[in-house]
């Protein structure tokens, strides 16, 4: 790890911190507010044409030809394109490149993209769709994972290495699992399942092109990841990446669903160079269903062993993931299945075999909380039987099997800061767990679960040594700072994050820094928003660039007041002389001091991980230099004449390290235990027989209303992490994770019955009734 | 319009959030999913919250229409200084996460306000029922309206 990238976790100046920690305004919170901020659908150029994408009526089949000339005669229609004209494949990770723009052989899921249509305006393009045929040769589809995995014919993508329907396979073994079950107390083993969710942004995907004169393009899109669609536009298009340009508006967003590199933005970017006209395409609600990249379906199987006093001795897991059409990030899903389980508890011995499988369905892709929702749900309810089992108190097991800080996992995790502990103890409290858990009337039910998760890996999804994060800073004479950062502010507030840092360090208020983000053009490369890695990262990155500058600035004043450096402090944007307390000046002053003495003044900002990570094959994937870690209680209703799970409080406690700003954490908190609630109780992204989505509507996949959400109550904790920006790590993803288990268990707690098979319906419930009436 | 009277030619199948954002060039008024589910393309018509992509164009003749636009200019004319004091809740309470659905969620927490200046939790709830936001689980959004409603400004 170079010094560039570890900056210690006090304040700066001395004396606490000036803008950390405090509940600063977001930059960008007004214009939103006021309808000043544009997203990309904001965005109308003059001459502008409008696309429209046609999509397979069929889960699988052979695309035999695409006649477009009745389209084309249509009047108003400009452009038109098929699957040859874009037949370069792409995939966000490199190794399993196996998506088209538009289809050129096949479809692969009811919504595949096949062509598309420029016209005037959308009423045009949607007439001339329909005018596009198609001719098909309809192959038998796959929607059945087990189906997809014994059987190899027909295979969903052809000309791989592999010849069958299995998408990745991993199979790792730390320690001796199988040596545990003769010397173990108790084991429990059980089948788990996690059905399909989605993301459902209010913002639809959304992208535009426009040719520049100069040979150039320039793209705006809705996506959380602009370097990576920078990439695949210029391997796909076939140009000099240098001539485009990506740029990410204002996201209304993402979740992790627009991480991909999406279709539209290659269609628009190919549609403007061939009508040499600006064009925007803009999904209707139902095409975000069918973009999906959502929760992968996981069916898993889980054995562990423990002592009587609740001690874990080993934990067997094997899983299979529904990958649904394509591989989008899925090598990493596979991984991160098994790889992130474990903590925040000790596991001695540790075993997972996962399977990720092609279906025709769309694909499964990261959903906040990547690759390890559905295996923290199946093992917390685990571990919560082992409890029950044991009689052991819920929150007691988890304490008795803390794995620690400063510590190592048994598959090679660095384990730093961990507030696991304080998190428990947080939920104990704000949900009065010992006055009434196991105590309320039959009907209600407290229950806990907890998890952990990373903040960024140190895995770039193409292997490179560059930094993983950059920024660039910029003085100007008035007195503005202004930060370029290739980061993705997706609304978790990351351009807020940075401004933050820049102001602590260069000791003015935040109201002097301009955040300038996710434009290829003029930002350096960050990877992008995924994996929660932006604070952690970026921060650092920040950090790095802005100590520079403050370096400078400290001299020049120094030399000028003829006094030490360590006697000048900049604070909320005055100068102070510690060793004259009388004499001050204003940062602008300053600024001018340090450009008169070292020229125009810029500084750049990296932040690269260290070494992290197992010796073995994908030993780095899930190695993060910080994990977070969660504990939720929740307390539920459930009706046992209906069925219906009514979903009352849930307390999350989180440690983040330390809170840049309490209230953006608090958001990304609520906001997650919200959405992991919603898919226990409310939603599924649920096909029919013949792959044909059964609501692509935000009428029928239910996401919570106000009347629908429980009451939430966030706690931070504060590990501050050695390594982490002034010792924060991330808040945007981890704390989903242990919602879903924990509403799991306190139905248990409530009436007494086990639901291991999401989601929650009332059916499950009143079947689940009987069979316990029937047992008694 | 916001305030203004104004004529705009468009055709008479095309809703109101179709002229708002392509005729009018007002960008505030979101399609989330251009089928009255989400909400994020409510304005006020009359002092009542209604969803522009339900609402065909021309019923919006002779009638008072509010947009999140109309907001700031509003407030100054009244008198006021800095931000809307909703606006303004609502950027101090961390409302604003990716903000795509608060231009309608803070259009119907102005029409709450009007008719009742100091609603309860229940009510809010009540109020914004019709306004999905993904992003923050609604606590903070609570907050600001509570917040709106004292009446306090920094």
């Amino acid at each position: 790890m170079a010094a560039r990238d570890q900056h210690g976790t006090e304040a700066p100046w001395g004396k606490g911190f000036r803008v950390v920690g405090k509940e600063n305004r977001k930059v960008d919170g007004l214009a939103k507010a006021t309808g000043e901020a544009i997203y990309t659908d904001d965005i109308q150029l003059p001459g502008m044409l409008h696309a429209k994408m046609l999509r397979s009526p069929h889960a699988h089949a052979r695309v035999l030809s695409v006649d477009t000339s009745k389209a084309e005669a249509l009047e108003g229609v400009v452009g038109v394109l098929v699957g040859a004209e874009l037949p370069i494949r792409y995939g966000v990770i490199p190794w399993t490149p196996d998506e088209n723009a538009l289809a050129t052989d096949k479809v692969r899921f009811i919504g595949d993209e096949v062509a598309a249509v420029a016209a005037v305006d959308e009423d045009t393009a949607s007439e001339a769709l329909d005018l596009i045929e198609v001719e098909y040769e309809i192959l038998d589809a796959i929607l059945d994972p087990q189906v997809a995995l014994v059987t190899p014919e027909p295979p969903i993508h052809e000309g791989r290495k592999r010849r069958d329907n299995i998408s990745k396979h991993v199979d790792l073994e730390f320690g001796d699992v199988d040596a545990q079950l003769a010397e173990a107390d108790i084991v429990l083993e059980e089948d788990y399942s996690f059905h399909s969710t989605t993301h459902a942004p209010i913002e639809p995907h959304c992208a535009v092109a426009q040719p520049n004169s100069d040979g150039r393009i320039t793209l705006w899109s809705s996506t959380q990841i602009t370097h990576y669609v920078h990439r695949a536009l210029a391997r796909v298009l076939e140009l000099d990446p240098a001539r485009i340009r990506v740029i990410q508006p204002c996201l209304g967003g993402g979740f992790g669903g627009k991480s991909d590199p999406f279709s539209l933005e290659f269609v628009v970017a190919q549609l403007a160079l061939k009508t040499g006209r600006p064009v925007k395409m803009l999904w209707a609600r139902e095409e975000v269903f069918y973009a999906h990249r959502g929760r992968h379906p996981m069916q898993m199987h889980y054995r562990t062993t423990a002592q009587k006093n609740g001690t874990i001795t080993s934990v067997d897991a094997k899983l299979l993931i529904d990958g649904g059409a394509y591989s989008s990030f899925g090598l990493v899903t596979t991984y991160y299945s098994g790889q992130l389980l474990t903590g925040p508890y000790d596991f001695p011995n540790y075993r997972f075999d996962s399977t990720r499988v092609f279906t025709n369905k769309p694909p499964n892709g990261p959903k906040r909380g990547h690759g390890s929702v559905q295996p923290r749900f199946a093992f917390e309810v685990q571990l919560d039987e082992i409890a029950h089992k044991l009689d052991i108190d819920p929150i007691e097991i988890r304490r008795r099997n803390f794995i620690g800080s400063d510590t190592k996992t048994i598959n090679g995790q660095r384990i730093s800061s961990n507030g696991f502990m304080q998190c428990l103890d947080e939920v104990e409290d704000a949900s009065d767990w010992k006055a009434r858990r196991g105590k309320l009337p039959h009907g209600r039910g407290l229950g806990v679960a907890g998890s952990m998760y990373i903040s960024g890996t140190n895995y770039p999804v193409y292997p490179n040594k560059m930094p993983q994060a950059g920024v660039q800073l910029k003085i100007d004479r008035s007195g503005l700072v202004t930060v370029f950062t290739g980061g993705n502010d997706i609304g978790q507030g990351s351009n807020s994050m940075v401004a933050y840092l820049v102001a602590e360090e260069l000791g003015i208020l935040p109201s002097h820094i301009k955040v300038v983000a996710a434009d290829t053009d003029l930002c350096p490369v960050d990877l992008g928003a995924y994996s929660s890695r932006v604070t952690f990262m970026v921060g650092n990155a920040a950090i790095d660039g802005a100590r520079k500058l403050r370096k400078h600035i400290v001299e020049a004043v120094a030399k000028h007041w003829e006094v030490e450096g360590r006697d000048v402090r900049l604070m909320d944007g005055t100068v102070i002389d510690l060793s004259e307390a009388a004499r001050s000046m204003t940062h602008v002053e300053a600024f001018h001091l340090a450009e008169e003495m070292f020229d125009t003044l810029g500084s750049t900002g990296a932040y690269n991980t260290p070494e992290l990570g197992g010796d073995y094959r994908g030993g780095t994937i899930g190695a993060s230099p910080a994990y977070s870690f969660t504990a939720h209680a929740a307390e539920v209703d459930v009706d046992t004449e209906t069925g219906r799970i009514t979903v009352l409080n849930i307390w999350a406690a989180h440690d983040c390290g330390r809170a840049l700003n309490p209230i953006i954490v608090r958001g990304q908190i609520e906001g997650s235990t919200y959405m992991g609630a919603a898919e226990v109780v409310m939603e599924n992204h649920d096909l029919n027989r013949f792959g044909l989505h059964a609501g692509p509507s935000l009428l029928d996949y239910r996401i919570p209303t106000s009347l629908d959400a429980p009451n939430l109550e966030a706690r931070i904790v504060e590990s501050i992490d050695p390594e982490g920006p002034y010792g924060a790590k991330e808040a945007g993803e981890g704390p989903l994770h242990s919602t879903i288990p924990a509403i799991a268990n306190a139905v248990f707690d409530a009436v007494g019955i086990r639901l291991r098979h999401l989601p929650f319906t009332p059916a499950k419930v009143l079947k689940a009734l009987r069979e316990l009436e029937e047992q008694n | 319009m916001n305030g203004d009277t104004v004529e705009v030619a468009a055709p008479e199948h095309w809703t109101l959030l179709e002229v708002l954002r392509y005729k009018m060039g007002l960008t505030g008024s979101k399609q989330g999913c251009d089928k009255g589910d989400c909400g994020a393309c409510t304005v006020l018509m009359d002092g009542v919250p209604t969803l522009a992509c339900l609402s065909l164009a021309a019923t919006a003749e002779n009638q008072a229409i509010t947009t999140i636009e109309g907001l700031l200019p509003a407030h100054r004319a009244d008198g006021g200084e800095g931000a809307d004091p909703v606006q303004d809740a609502f950027d101090r309470c961390g409302a604003l996460q990716c903000g795509f659905c608060q231009p309608g969620m803070i259009l119907s927490a102005k029409a709450l306000l009007a008719k009742n200046p100091d609603p309860s939790r229940e009510e809010i709830k009540q109020s914004l029922a019709g306004n999905l936001c993904r992003c923050t689980g609604y606590t903070q959004i609570y907050e600001a309206v509570v917040l709106a409603a004292k009446g306090e400004q920094v």
